[in-house]
């Protein structure tokens, strides 16, 4: 993956996947560190599985037998004296996190997480995404179930919504 | 400054074509989103398309996303329903083709062959 926004937008596809309907999204900058986070109310793993999950040969689909989303943001958290963390519990949901150095010199840039997040708030209408980017001096939070509230029966995917949505998320986060 | 009151303009304007917007009669666009077409660059393309749409104020298209159509080889891959219409697999999308998918078979009802799986499976036998 060449951007940190290409790992953000397959973990959410790993939340989709796993049937979520609220997907938290969060990236920080706390000192030297960025931290990724996606949290999500989906199925879960059990303790087997999280155990697995950074294996590259291992996955719950069955069209194949390799899952590279994981095992490929580990490896790029790790290279920036960085690492992940997953916690996930069956029923309730899973938890990803990244954290790696801001600064170091093979850290991918963020790329176009403003795309990202509006891809996936449009292109999945159903599920609520909480997005939240702090770093520097650019900081946004956005609730879909805030937003739906304010549309009423015009649904988030909408043109002119998403429009609306791409001039608020570039706004709040810079693309670095 | 961009506030949530923006969404109550938008939601009045939206109002009046609402009823233009309805499932049953909408053409679908879906995107294959798994690492395989997030790598091969599916996340520009489904922009591109939900920009076209915009520009061209299509109240009747949906964008979607799936996970892995698998055929990861020909990703970033796209599937077209049109109503009443079988649907049509689009192989190795780029922002740039998706222009002319949205003018000649979204808009125009004409399948763009070149770009399709059978074509260019047909093409790389050959």
């Amino acid at each position: 993956m060449k951007e940190l926004s290409q790992h953000i937008l397959d973990l959410i596809q790993n939340s989709i996947s796993a049937g979520a309907s609220l997907i938290k999204v969060s990236i920080v900058r706390d000192g030297d560190m960025l931290i990724i986070e996606v949290d999500d109310n989906g199925c879960g793993m059990d303790a087997d599985a999280v155990a697995k999950a950074v294996d590259p040969f291992f996955t719950h689909r069955s069209t194949r037998p390799v899952g590279l989303g994981l095992s490929l943001l580990a490896a790029t958290a790790q290279r920036c004296d960085g690492h992940i963390d997953v916690h996930s519990e069956p029923g309730k949901g899973t938890f990803v996190a990244a954290t790696m150095r801001y600064d170091h010199i093979d850290r991918p840039a963020m790329g176009d997480i403003a795309g990202t997040m509006v891809a996936m708030i449009a292109g999945n209408p159903n599920i609520d995404f909480v997005y939240r980017y702090d770093i520097d001096d650019d900081a946004i939070i956005i609730d879909t179930r805030q937003i739906k509230d304010a549309l009423g029966e015009i649904p988030i995917n909408h043109p002119d919504v998403i429009r609306w949505l791409m001039q608020h998320i570039v706004e709040g986060s810079a693309v670095k | 400054m961009i506030t949530l009151e923006e969404l109550n303009k938008i939601r009045e304007k939206a109002q009046e074509k609402m009823n233009l917007r309805q499932s049953q009669n909408a053409t679908r666009v879906v995107v294959g989103m798994a690492t395989c077409g997030i790598a091969a660059g599916a996340r520009p393309v489904m922009l591109k398309f939900m920009e076209e749409i915009q520009k061209r104020g299509l109240t009747d298209v949906i964008v979607s996303q799936t996970g892995c159509v698998g055929v990861c080889r020909l990703e970033p891959i796209v599937d077209i329903y049109r109503p009443n219409e079988d649907k049509v697999t689009y192989v190795k999308m780029t922002p740039e083709k998706v222009s002319r998918v949205v003018a000649e078979h979204i808009v125009n009802g004409h399948p763009v062959t070149e770009y399709t799986i059978g074509y260019v499976e047909g093409q790389s036998q050959n």
